[in-house]
């Protein structure tokens, strides 16, 4: 698949052909990197593999692209090819999964209405086109499993539990907000949901992501816990890829072995600056062997792929075999933020991913294998809308933060504002401010 | 007496680059001299005692860990951490990569999940490349997420200059991070203040920036038996009257010069300011209520620096108490020099403070120089 205007042609990972044989080695033909095992219980090698023709998986969508990953690296094995005659995923996953799809989807297209009423303000990055990697990763993860974002990170939050109406409030600035409207539409944070940010700079989130990991490590070997098997996501863009943090994380990650999976957001673009402008090697998936860590590459579009991905990534990292680099290769249907007029973008380059929207994809799977109905379906986007009506209700009639808000939480400890002049701390003057407050 | 033998201390190690053991060897026998000066009372070097408070702070809570560059086998680059290795294993004092920004920012992502790391820089000159971290995911985060994720991390190391380190290693951090709410900077002084303060730094929940002073490690200090305590702890934001004086104030972090005044004939109350955010302006302004005069000293550069803020707070809030305008003594306006005659020109010497001193009470300099 060639992008337009592009002289480099991405290689995609083997086509997955559903008439292919059970080989292992049958893809050796179509790649040109070198492999040297494939005994890694990541790449799924105690799994059985059936490849059975059946009408469950539509030979469009599995010649897209598929998941394997490879790699460079005698660290990185194989991930074998997977067509399997059990379905991807039971009934009540799939309406879990599209439902919380289609809450992004609805909760961003509600946002810019809203923004373009006036009633949000600043900065706002949606995230139409890319919920197939929120919902494919995060409805793998336990409330324990931390999640570290950037400055797109509405659904995000959404997808790990964070309310919708805690989030609309808070992109709204009301008091009863995620973070009583101190943080914004950048800045999540959810201490009850393991959401830790929400960061505005580039990159930032990556050692946070990868401290949080390192948390987790630590709680198990030295505090003891031994059933402390937390896994980090550090959710970025294709532009972090360039970024020294980055990659000082994964020199980190990889040398300590960390439960933190690494996952690039390649939507080809960052503000107006195409990946392939950017980037002396576009293939980000391959920066992680070069630190002793698979890489892998997955069609950020169909949210099935990614969650095979995410299923193995995660599994490694409880596991305690460290880190993972998952590209996923996705588009943001809308401009950067709402303020970008997205004039840099070609048009037919936009009109090829909306052909492959994830919610449509998945739509179209779930009723062409059976598994549910359209009614099921259409329930489901009924109660999500009202969800995301009641959102806005419940921000719009919430009151702004009080003046008195404004100097609380700036320390955990207020006595941190220092002794007044009357030879007190000024936190313990009633007038001056409570200090800290809960959300 | 600490005076003068200071001033040879610092002599002593002009022409040392930072890591040298002989010349920490001769700031140790300095210090041992002195030790027999003062028979009776114990006494403990900077280095000891920020090594005995990071010790004790790891026995009480075991979610206490260093991080940082040669932490770990090479016992610190100032041996502040020595012994800690062995003591607690790697898994508690980690040996860090040279990625500033990438270790503060997982030591601000431990301390997210309620670990407390205490993150070494080996100077803070390298803090800059770690600053990110440390003003937008530190200090700035438990206001952002209202009051739900809070940052109990410390970040230390030697700030300001040591002897002939050249431009690039000399710059003194404490304007910068003093400027930033949401942290809380430290600056000790006696290895009393070292104890004390960094054992409040370790155990308080908001990011806390600590600068230490690399001329001092060696320096030794009387310190009390209270200060030996394990559970000696010295209150954040509340400095330190060294002396009490009744003609000047003069405030001052990391470097004294009362002695030499006291021959001059002017009493100079000494304020040690040991926390630059918050600052103790009520200290502060009494004495100045008191002296009616001030001068304010510190190493880094003029513009924007601590002396200036203590200046504006002493003229918002004692306009009326001041008697002469308020004298800065700052470093020179210059990035740091290596020869090291020029160095000492660059940073405030005793002769600089006292024609400060004289100046601002109106009595005629002993060193003839220009104002």
């Amino acid at each position: 698949m060639a992008f337009v205007g592009a002289k480099i042609k991405i290689i995609q990972p083997l086509n997955l052909n559903v008439h292919a044989s059970t080989h292992p080695h049958s893809f050796t033909s179509n790649n040109n990197c070198k492999f040297t095992s494939l005994s890694s219980p990541f790449l799924g090698s105690t799994r059985t593999h059936t490849l059975t023709l059946t009408r469950s998986i539509s030979p469009r969508r599995s010649a897209a692209s598929s998941s394997t990953v490879v790699a460079v690296s005698d660290v990185v094995k194989e991930k074998k090819a997977k067509s399997t005659s059990n379905l991807l995923l039971t009934k009540e996953e799939g309406l879990e999964v599209y439902e919380d799809m289609y809450l992004g989807r609805a909760f961003e297209d509600m946002c810019a209405q809203m923004y373009y009423r006036g009633k949000m303000f600043g900065f706002v990055h949606l995230y139409n086109g890319q919920e197939a990697v929120s919902s494919g990763f995060i409805k793998l993860l336990k409330k324990e499993d931390s999640v570290v974002s950037t400055y797109r990170d509405h659904v995000h939050a959404l997808s790990k539990g964070v309310p919708a109406r805690a989030v609309m409030s808070e992109l709204f600035g009301k008091k009863t907000g995620c973070c009583r409207g101190q943080g914004g539409s950048m800045h999540m944070f959810s201490a009850e949901h393991n959401v830790l940010g929400g960061f505005a700079f580039i990159g930032e989130g990556i050692p946070v992501a990868t401290g949080a990991a390192f948390t987790s490590k630590y709680k198990r070997e030295v505090l003891k816990e031994a059933d402390c098997d937390h896994v980090t996501l550090a959710f970025f863009g294709d532009g972090t890829a360039n970024n020294g943090q980055f990659f000082e994380c994964l020199n980190m990650a990889a040398l300590w072995k960390l439960p933190i999976i690494f996952v690039v957001e390649n939507n080809l673009w960052a503000i107006g600056m195409s990946h392939l402008r950017a980037t002396s090697d576009p293939e980000i998936w391959k920066k992680g062997p070069a630190f002793g860590m698979p890489g892998v590459h997955v069609d950020g579009m169909d949210v099935l792929k990614v969650r095979e991905v995410a299923k193995e990534a995660i599994g490694r990292a409880r596991r305690g075999e460290g880190p993972t680099l998952v590209e996923c290769e996705t588009y943001r249907f809308r401009g950067h933020s709402l303020a970008d007029p997205d004039e840099l973008r070609d048009p037919a380059e936009k009109a090829h991913y909306a052909a492959r929207d994830p919610i449509t994809q998945l739509k179209k799977y779930l009723i062409e294998s059976k598994l549910v109905s359209e009614a099921d379906l259409k329930a489901i986007e009924k109660k999500i809308d009202e969800v995301v009506e009641d959102a806005v209700e419940f921000a719009d009639e919430s009151p702004a933060p009080s003046r008195s808000q404004l100097l609380e939480n700036v320390f955990a400890d207020p006595r941190g504002f220092g002794i007044g002049p009357d030879g007190k701390y000024r936190c313990e003057d009633p007038k001056f401010t409570e200090g800290t407050a809960q959300v | 007496m600490l005076g003068t033998i200071r001033q040879k201390a610092v002599a002593a190690r002009s022409l040392s680059s930072q890591v040298l053991e002989n010349d920490l060897m001769r700031l140790r026998s300095v210090a041992s001299v002195m030790r027999h000066y003062s028979a009776g009372t114990k006494e403990m070097t900077v280095r000891d005692a920020l090594n005995s408070a990071l010790d004790e702070e790891m026995a009480a809570d075991p979610s206490v860990f260093v991080m940082g560059e040669e932490v770990g086998e090479y016992q610190g680059a100032y041996k502040i951490t020595k012994g800690l290795l062995d003591k607690y294993g790697p898994e508690r004092v980690v040996d860090t990569p040279i990625t500033e920004a990438g270790f503060a920012g997982i030591g601000v992502g431990s301390a997210y999940h309620g670990l407390r790391p205490v993150v070494e820089f080996m100077t803070f000159n390298f803090s800059m490349q770690a600053i990110d971290h440390i003003i937008n995911s530190a200090a700035k985060s438990n206001y952002m997420s209202a009051g739900q994720i809070n940052v109990p991390i410390v970040f230390r190391g030697p700030n300001g200059p040591a002897a002939g380190v050249g431009a690039q290693h000399s710059q003194c951090y404490g304007a910068w991070y003093g400027s930033v709410p949401g942290l809380k900077v430290l600056v000790p002084y006696s290895s009393e203040d070292a104890r004390g303060l960094l054992k409040a730094a370790i155990r308080d929940p908001d990011p806390v920036v600590f600068l230490e002073n690399e001329l001092l490690y060696g320096e030794s200090f009387p310190v009390s038996a209270e200060a030996l305590n394990s559970s000696f702890c010295l209150p954040i934001g509340k400095a330190k009257i060294e002396r009490e004086g009744k003609d000047i104030t003069i405030t001052a972090f990391s470097k004294m010069a009362a002695e030499i005044l006291e021959k001059d004939g002017i009493s100079a109350e000494v304020i040690n300011l040991r926390s630059i955010r918050p600052l103790d302006r009520a200290t502060i302004n009494a004495s100045v209520r008191k002296t009616n005069r001030l001068v304010t000293v510190e190493e880094g550069f003029p513009q924007h620096g601590i002396g200036a803020e203590i200046c504006a707070s002493v003229v918002e809030d004692s306009f009326g108490y001041l008697d002469a305008p308020v004298e800065r003594i700052a470093g020179a306006d210059v990035p740091t020099p290596y020869a090291a005659n020029l160095e000492r020109m660059a940073f405030p010497q005793i002769e600089d403070i006292v024609r400060a001193a004289r100046r601002v009470c109106y009595r005629k300099s002993s060193i003839a120089a220009s104002a």
